[in-house]
């Protein structure tokens, strides 16, 4: 076996474990625990009255704002993974170019910080 | 015998499934053991038993809640998607499990020994946002669904510092690989040679931050019971919902991993006389999850507007700082390269 599956092929093993014991409990307790169905029990809980309606419903657009700002951090750590691995190697050149794109974004972040992008009330 | 197992392509699957096996078994009976001290530390903190029938000290509790939970009925919701609804508790338990799959117990007890370990485990712990945010969206019913809602909020928002932190052991580093990282904290100063002193402020943001990030006490918001009955858990019942606390649990001591392999030498004796074994990693495992039980005891719950401020405008901004920080440190190799172990042999 070639080196990169020898090193991969362990992961999709233990993803299959993970999912067929996962698959069990749920199979298990299909199987084994009494079925009673009744309306009341199988209605959505709402503090002991109906629902008045479908739950998906609209929601603060704050919730986006955060998303947003995790895609934007989160791809930057992206781009500083490789960086790291490589700190050694980059030298002076790459040093300095992670450090102005690091300002960039302490820029951007001081911006949404006046902006009051981070505000809960 | 030993050929079938090392060169045939079916004996090297066997294998493989036998170290998993080796791993996946132990993890949930220890699991259940851990389950039990939590209950036990709360319980002592508030001067009551905690569990004590089942078993000498209750030890047993945890297997008899398991024979509850699978003799339960599964209650699935009339106006819930039945598919979405099963599938996202999988998700949370298949997800927290597969990190296992590349910690290191000891010096190459690993099963799988990849060189992005830390960027796998990082990615699977972003992913398992998608197990609560299915949960609560699949329930069709209101507290689900704004516990999911806040709880994917606070996951992402606790996760980015978690990855800053990360970057900081990474350039001191120079590897992503777990048994690296635990190899650059060796030296002859044992507990002192670790990443604890270097990135010392770091062991306590991410031990905050990993508190958050798996919906721990305080930051519990998601399932506040006093707003929110029980988050993106209430419409839950049976083995789904022992999923969900098995993959919380999971993630928790993976965390726990986490702050011992990056900061406290993993594997590694804190005194150079004392030879290492898996035994100092397990136990370095256990303090850390005393640590998040006294926390979930005595600490109480944060507001969300808190919790959201705490992330954004103090851990991201100095979790920011402290990478510049390093960054000046390991390449103008200040303080004898104790940022750059690259530099000095280490890695």
């Amino acid at each position: 076996m070639d080196e990169l599956l020898r090193n991969y092929l362990p992961l999709v093993i233990f993803l299959g474990l993970a999912i067929a014991l996962g698959l069990v409990f749920i199979v298990a307790a299909a199987v084994l625990a009494v079925r009673n169905p009744d309306p009341e029990k199988n209605s959505a809980y709402e503090c002991g009255f109906n629902a008045f309606d479908d739950a998906r419903m609209k929601f603060d657009v704050r919730f986006y704002l955060v998303a947003i700002l995790f895609i934007i951090f989160d791809l930057e750590i992206a781009f500083l993974f490789p960086w790291a691995v490589a700190f050694k190697d980059v030298g002076l050149i790459g040093f300095w170019s992670m450090m102005v794109f690091l300002a960039v974004l302490t820029i951007g972040f001081a911006y949404e910080w006046k902006k009051g992008a981070l505000e809960w009330e | 015998m030993i050929e079938f197992f090392t060169t045939t392509n079916l004996g090297i699957a066997l294998l493989i499934l036998g170290q998993s096996l080796l791993i996946v078994v132990p993890l949930l009976v220890a699991l259940a053991f851990l389950l039990w001290g939590d209950r036990k530390v709360w319980a002592a903190v508030q001067l009551r038993k905690g569990p004590n029938v089942v078993g000498a000290f209750g030890l047993l509790q945890s297997f008899a809640d398991f024979v509850k939970y699978i003799l339960k009925e599964i209650v699935i919701p009339d106006g819930a998607d039945r598919f979405v609804f099963l599938l996202a508790p999988m998700i949370t338990f298949v997800l927290a499990m597969m990190a296992w799959a590349v910690i290191p117990f000891n010096e190459g007890w690993v099963l799988a020994d990849i060189n992005v370990a830390i960027l796998f485990v990082f990615a699977v712990s972003s992913l398992e946002v998608y197990g609560v945010i299915m949960g609560g969206w699949a329930s069709n019913s209101k507290y689900p669904f704004l516990g999911a809602l806040r709880s994917a909020a606070q996951m992402i928002s606790y996760e980015v510092s978690l990855g800053l932190i990360i970057i900081g052991i990474i350039i001191s580093t120079g590897s992503m690989n777990f048994g690296d990282i635990v190899m650059a904290q060796e030296g002859p100063g044992g507990a002192l040679n670790w990443y604890w002193i270097p990135h010392f402020p770091m062991v306590f943001l991410f031990l905050i931050s990993s508190m958050a990030e798996t919906n721990r006490p305080p930051f519990d918001l998601p399932e506040a019971e006093s707003e929110l009955v029980a988050g993106y858990q209430v419409e839950y019942s049976s083995t789904p919902f022992l999923l969900y606390m098995i993959g919380e649990y999971v993630a928790i001591v993976l965390m726990c991993a986490l702050i011992s392999i990056l900061f406290f030498g993993g594997w590694l004796s804190p005194v150079a006389a004392i030879p290492d074994s898996i035994f100092w990693l397990l136990g370095k495992i256990v303090f850390f999850f005393f640590i998040f039980a006294m926390t979930k005891a005595i600490v109480p719950r944060y507001r969300y507007d808190q919790l959201m401020r705490i992330g954004w405008k103090v851990f991201l901004p100095m979790s920011l700082a402290w990478v510049v920080l390093v960054a000046f440190f390991a390449q103008y190799g200040a303080f004898w390269g104790t940022y750059a172990r690259w530099a000095v042999g280490g890695g």
